[in-house]
């Protein structure tokens, strides 16, 4: 069984009068572990894919299981719950609460969900130090480099330990070099187990994933994992960072 | 999210905005303050009349001539319009009532006080040695007005400080003669300085023996009579003795109308408490407008904030998570408003307090507590449709929004 099993979904919108449909009769399975890019032209439904995938919004129609689970009939308040604990973002704009300093955004996921302080504390300080933003702890996010902030954002989404990783143009406002940094960190993320899905317009940054799905118009139009042909290349080894 | 944790996001979203939150609570405060200050006023207010009236003495029954009715008007009252006056016989007739241990009767007209050549408008009260017990004044200097029978016009007067020093300057009053009207007198003594008492200033007052005002007047009929009764408990049974003993001097008729202290402290009670009520009404208007102020606030924090709102949604937030963080905030934003306005009414009521010594401006713990209940519940009130927006925001549109 997939970790992810999509099928027949359908997703439109209302755009003045005239109906979009950004998703159309689309199915897709990924297993646990994989490495996905979901890449195509703007509004070919790539957002709006990664949106379904995250539980931020629900199909018109078809079916979406997480982990063997029909996700699309639960109630907002259980699909909540889901995001909270199997579920992590991680947004082009990063998305750092601006009042909060570093440590606190990070265990903003751990204050929803109703963790103790003191495990808070021991958990936050565990992902400080592993992506190597100790001496940024008690920085506000304006105090902080873009790619601290993308680091701060990333700490923040697995601080939960999720199944899942999904990362919208995670790289997006970054420059080059922070960039790779930060894409070299999700890789090693997915190297330790966790399913990573990230939406690029950036076709190197595509082809870093094992598997590439291409859309366009609504619709799944190659999905690199149905050719053969292509071999697949293991990702490249995670320089240490800090 | 547990309670303290929302708490704690509220406070933090509450303090990250200073002008903001400084400005709210400064609006609610201004309510709150209002209430309490205004309050204080109509307070005090009240109390100071019924200060006043209680000096009186509670065991005091006041008979003036004419009926008090309310009955609207019938072909009677064109009859039996004209009510008998009240004299000096009903007033030594109101002596023989058991109960009744002191008659003070009462004619007052103006007159001019003469001095050398200084000469005043003043008002002229005519009574008896047992005023002063009644109305529990004090001598300054000399003796009050002699004990005598009620006919008897002695030729002396007992003056109010004020006049004393306005004729007499710095000498001595007690022994010369002054003129009032036409009437020559011998000043006995001086009032000492009481202030304001049921519509008498003691200070400007020329006191002289109710016979001489009489004949000065040149009227046998009294403005007033107090009465003073053995004691409080007495009052009911000495107010049916008196009516008894008037009605058998009317042939049968109760023409005239006694009013004890409790009635007027009663009346003048709901008066001024009615005052206070309205005047606090007024105030809440500014509570209204604070929690208007509130939910404005509260509705562009969550449009500011969107970003933020879609942020927690993606992290697992439930709608109901929202809903509180928000509706904390304007709690805070409230309570904290509510204890400033507190703070700064009290204040007030203490200038107030020191400004006017005389009056007794304490804010009623029913004003403090309905003003702060209601601050709070406006907070919420007000708090609660930003909340809700905020809850039911669409994650991916708002995390669309940078």
């Amino acid at each position: 069984m997939a970790q992810i099993e999509l099928a027949g979904i359908d997703r439109s919108f209302t755009v003045g009068d005239s109906r979009v449909h950004a998703l159309s009769a689309l199915s897709l399975a990924i297993e646990a572990g994989e490495y996905v890019a979901i890449m195509g032209p703007s509004g070919s439904g790539k957002s709006t894919l990664l949106n379904l995938l995250g539980l931020l919004d629900r199909p018109d129609a078809g079916h979406y299981r997480l982990e063997g689970r029909d996700v699309t009939t639960l109630s907002a308040d259980e699909q909540a719950a889901v995001r909270r604990s199997r579920i992590g973002f991680v947004f082009q704009s990063f998305h750092l609460v601006p009042r909060l300093s570093a440590a606190e955004n990070i265990a903003l996921p751990l204050t929803l969900a109703g963790i103790a302080p003191a495990e808070r504390e021991r958990r936050v300080a565990r992902a400080l130090r592993d992506f190597g933003l100790e001496e940024r702890a008690r920085h506000r996010p304006d105090e902080l480099s873009g790619g601290q902030r993308q680091r701060v954002a990333i700490a923040r989404a697995t601080i939960m330990q999720p199944a899942l990783l999904l990362a919208d143009e995670p790289t997006g406002n970054l420059d080059r070099h922070t960039g790779e940094e930060v894409t070299q960190l999700l890789e090693a993320l997915n190297a330790a187990g966790t399913t990573l899905i990230v939406v690029t317009h950036d076709p190197a940054m595509g082809r870093r994933a094992r598997r590439q799905l291409m859309m366009e118009d609504g619709k799944l139009k190659s999905d690199s994992a149905r050719q053969s042909s292509r071999a697949e290349r293991p990702p490249p080894a995670p320089e240490p960072l800090g | 999210m547990s309670p303290a944790d929302t708490l704690r996001f509220a406070g933090r979203a509450a303090f990250a905005y200073p002008l903001r939150t400084a400005l709210m609570v400064l609006a609610m405060a201004i309510g709150v303050a209002a209430v309490v200050v205004l309050t204080a006023l109509g307070d005090g207010a009240r109390r100071y009349v019924i200060g006043e009236f209680a000096s009186l003495g509670a065991n005091l029954v006041i008979v003036l001539p004419g009926r008090n009715e309310t009955g609207g008007v019938n072909a009677g009252s064109f009859i039996t319009n004209t009510p008998r006056d009240l004299t000096l016989a009903d007033a030594s007739a109101l002596l023989r009532a058991p109960l009744v241990s002191r008659i003070a009767p009462l004619s007052v007209g103006n007159s001019e006080i003469a001095v050398g050549g200084r000469l005043r408008e003043t008002m002229v009260l005519g009574t008896t040695a047992d005023y002063l017990a009644v109305r529990h004044l004090a001598l300054a200097e000399g003796r009050f007005l002699p004990q005598e029978s009620l006919g008897h016009a002695s030729a002396v007067a007992v003056i109010g400080g004020t006049l004393k020093r306005e004729l007499f300057g710095n000498e001595a009053a007690v022994g010369r003669m002054i003129r009032v009207g036409d009437t020559r007198l011998r000043v006995v003594g001086v009032m000492a300085a009481s202030g304001q008492g049921l519509g008498f200033n003691t200070d400007e007052l020329v006191i002289v023996p109710v016979a001489t005002a009489q004949a000065m007047f040149n009227t046998n009929t009294l403005f007033r009579i107090m009465v003073e009764v053995r004691g409080r408990d007495a009052l009911a049974a000495a107010q049916r003795q008196m009516e008894d003993i008037l009605r058998s001097r009317r042939e049968g008729e109760l023409d005239v109308t006694l009013i004890t202290q409790d009635a007027v402290l009663g009346t003048f009670d709901r008066i001024l408490g009615a005052l206070t009520l309205a005047v606090a009404g007024i105030a809440a208007i500014s509570l209204a407008v604070a929690g208007i102020l509130v939910m404005n606030v509260m509705l562009v924090a969550v449009t500011q904030r969107t970003g933020e709102i879609g942020l927690l949604k993606a992290l697992g937030a439930t709608g109901g998570d929202i809903r509180r963080a928000f509706l904390v905030e304007a709690a805070l934003l409230s309570l904290a408003g509510a204890l400033a306005g507190y703070g700064l009414g009290q204040l007030g009521a203490w200038g107030i307090r020191l400004a006017y010594p005389v009056l007794p401006a304490w804010p009623p713990d029913w004003a403090v507590a309905a003003g702060l209940g209601t601050a709070l519940l406006t907070g919420l009130l007000f708090g609660v449709l930003p909340a809700r927006r905020a809850a039911r925001l669409d994650p991916v549109q708002a995390l669309a929004k940078r």
